[in-house]
């Protein structure tokens, strides 16, 4: 049962708060040394996940081993072997950076002349050596970011949680920040698991992505198998008639794999649509259909999550936020906060 | 885990030092009711017959252990507010994740709260040497430092176990207000508590700062309604009976 080689294990979890389930019988692997992925919107139950698998909360059901720790009976194990980066910002910022990862060396029991060694170390590796000394409240957004992912590393962990990492940044510290992740993982062997609502940051960063939805795992594959699993790309036309013989015409081609009237014209799914869409065009016209516009959709986890739970993300979001202000109001403090306030909340604050 | 880790005591202990040492408007703000408790209490009532003022104690001497003992207060519900604003900030999971004990969190802050705590005590100490406080002897200095080391760790961590039932600042901050006052007014801080109806007599007789202000005055002015064991046992006692709890109850806080 107990394979230390996994990062982590999870079997049967659940976590109930009160009448709400938070997440509902998971098992999952993460192997050791993999970036693996978290994806789904707010309130998919990930950061519930996120706090058991760090003991900061007690499973209702079911095992979690961190590194082959039980998270129950092993915290002190478990949190040794594990680093993370919570969704909101945990560093004081009264104190400078090297005083931070010092409080948090001193946390894990390391002594002078390891902090001596480790700290320059650290601050290297995040790129903040020359601000060592600032107080961390005069640290952009996206420094304040590495500071914490630096912290997490501080004590070498086997794991490192980083939990909606880059929610909150603009967009160059956001491509920054996953190059940095991605480097880490490859130079330092540390598995990775982040949490993310974002598709782009799943496919971009993550070895293996648990799509999550509702508390549960709906799929768990490589981003680009789970998008295979769609068939091909996808090319809407959108006509300003019924068509004429074209959907005889589609039924006859051997590269179309399928395809579905939508409400203003038709959805043809193929392999390589960049090179059918000559072939399409040329087939509808001889048909009889006015064509309006052409669209080549490429799969992304977007479609993957749509196909999978027959909603978007940002629908999920939106249905889920009028929930939780109904009835879940009183666990809420658990769930992820919707997208909004997080961004406006956690605006960087200063100039890098 | 260990029970006790003390270098994460020692690191939690440092923090608060170095954010206290750093923010210096709070400590003169922290110095402002006490001081003008001190002075103007001095000042108005320092030619006035108080019933029960221990015979040829001066008023002024009654008061500085007593407001000494007040500041003890705010700097023990200060502590409290700490462990709030770390939950408001998120640095609280952060130290609730790390691999040390609660029990040595919940000591790890209260050594940093009764260092800050002592330091303003301190402060108020010196202040009223210009006022006119003349100190007992010279051997009062090590023994003032035992009580007002005990106050700190009994209140500190009566305000840990009292911050720990609290979701957040706001809802601790305004029950603090209805704790600290009581409690000082109900610890002969600023009149001999002989002075007081029966039933409030019992009241102060179980309020530890009670023993801790005559402690203080015992070990200052060498006056003191108690004997000087009675007031040390009850200190100890409290001071067990606080960290304990103060430690029973954080083991149950949750951080998200």
């Amino acid at each position: 049962m107990n394979r230390p080689t996994n990062a982590i294990a999870v079997e049967g979890l659940t976590k109930r708060f009160g009448e709400t389930t938070a997440i509902e019988d998971l098992s999952f692997t993460v192997e050791g040394g993999e970036l693996f992925g978290l994806l789904g919107p707010n309130g998919a139950g990930k950061s519930t996940l996120i706090n058991i698998l760090c003991t900061l909360l007690g499973p209702t059901e079911g095992t979690a081993r961190v590194n082959g720790h039980d998270v129950t009976s092993e915290t002190g194990a478990v949190r040794d072997s594990l680093g993370i980066v919570f969704q909101e910002p945990a560093i004081d910022e009264e104190l400078t950076g090297a005083e931070n990862l010092a409080f948090h060396a001193r946390m894990y029991g390391k002594r002078k002349a390891e902090r001596q060694q480790r700290i320059p170390e650290v601050l290297d590796l995040v790129e903040l050596a020359e601000v060592a000394d600032d107080p961390v409240e005069n640290y952009s957004g996206g420094m304040q970011r590495r500071l914490e992912i630096g912290r997490g590393l501080m004590h070498e962990p086997d794991v490192l949680f980083l939990d909606e990492p880059t929610t909150g940044l603009d967009a160059r510290t956001r491509r920054d920040t996953w190059e940095y992740i991605e480097r880490l993982n490859e130079e330092s062997g540390v598995s990775i698991v982040i949490t993310t609502h974002y598709m782009d940051e799943a496919d971009f960063l993550c070895e293996r992505v648990a799509v999550m939805d509702q508390g549960e795992v709906v799929a768990i594959d490589s981003p680009a198998a789970l998008k295979a699993s769609l068939g091909g790309d996808i090319i809407a036309l959108g006509l300003a008639n019924d068509g004429g013989e074209l959907f005889e015409r589609l039924d006859a081609q051997s590269w179309v794999r399928e395809y579905t009237p939508t409400e203003d014209g038709v959805a043809v799914t193929m392999a390589r649509g960049e090179q059918r869409v000559a072939d399409l065009v040329r087939l509808a016209d001889d048909a009889g259909a006015a064509i309006e516009s052409v669209d080549l959709q490429k799969p992304s986890l977007e479609n993957v999550f749509l196909s999978l739970t027959g909603s978007t993300i940002s629908e999920r979001e939106a249905s889920d936020a009028a929930e939780s202000h109904t009835e879940a109001a009183d666990e809420d403090s658990s769930m992820e906060r919707p997208t909004e306030t997080a961004e406006a909340t956690e605006a960087p604050g200063a100039v890098e | 885990m260990k029970l006790v880790a003390p270098l994460g005591i020692y690191g939690l202990w440092l923090r608060d030092v170095k954010r206290f040492l750093r923010t210096p408007s709070q400590i003169v703000g922290s110095l402002v009711f006490p001081l003008l408790f001190l002075v103007f209490l001095s000042f108005g009532f320092g030619g006035a017959a108080i019933p029960g003022l221990p015979e040829g104690i001066d008023y002024l001497q009654y008061l500085v252990p007593g407001i000494m003992g007040f500041t003890m207060l705010l700097g023990a519900s200060f502590a409290g507010l700490a462990i709030l604003s770390d939950q408001d900030v998120g640095f609280l999971k952060e130290i609730l994740v790390a691999p040390v004990s609660r029990t040595s969190i919940v000591l790890g802050r209260i050594a940093g709260g009764s260092t800050t705590a002592i330091v303003q005590a301190v402060l108020v100490f010196l202040l009223s040497i210009p006022l006119g406080f003349e100190i007992a002897g010279w051997l009062s200095i090590p023994l003032a430092a035992v009580f007002l080391a005990l106050i700190a760790i009994t209140f500190v961590g009566f305000g840990i176990a009292l911050a720990s039932q609290f979701s957040d600042s706001e809802g601790f901050s305004l029950i603090v207000q209805f704790i600290v006052f009581p409690l000082f007014f109900l610890s002969g801080a600023i009149y001999p508590i002989e002075g007081l109806p029966t039933v409030v007599q019992y009241l102060a007789l179980v309020n530890p700062l009670t023993y801790g202000v005559d402690g203080l005055r015992a070990a200052l002015v060498g006056s003191s309604s108690f004997p000087l064991v009675v007031d040390l046992g009850a200190l100890v006692i409290s001071s067990i009976v606080m960290v304990a709890l103060g430690a029973y109850l954080f083991e149950r806080v949750e951080a998200v």
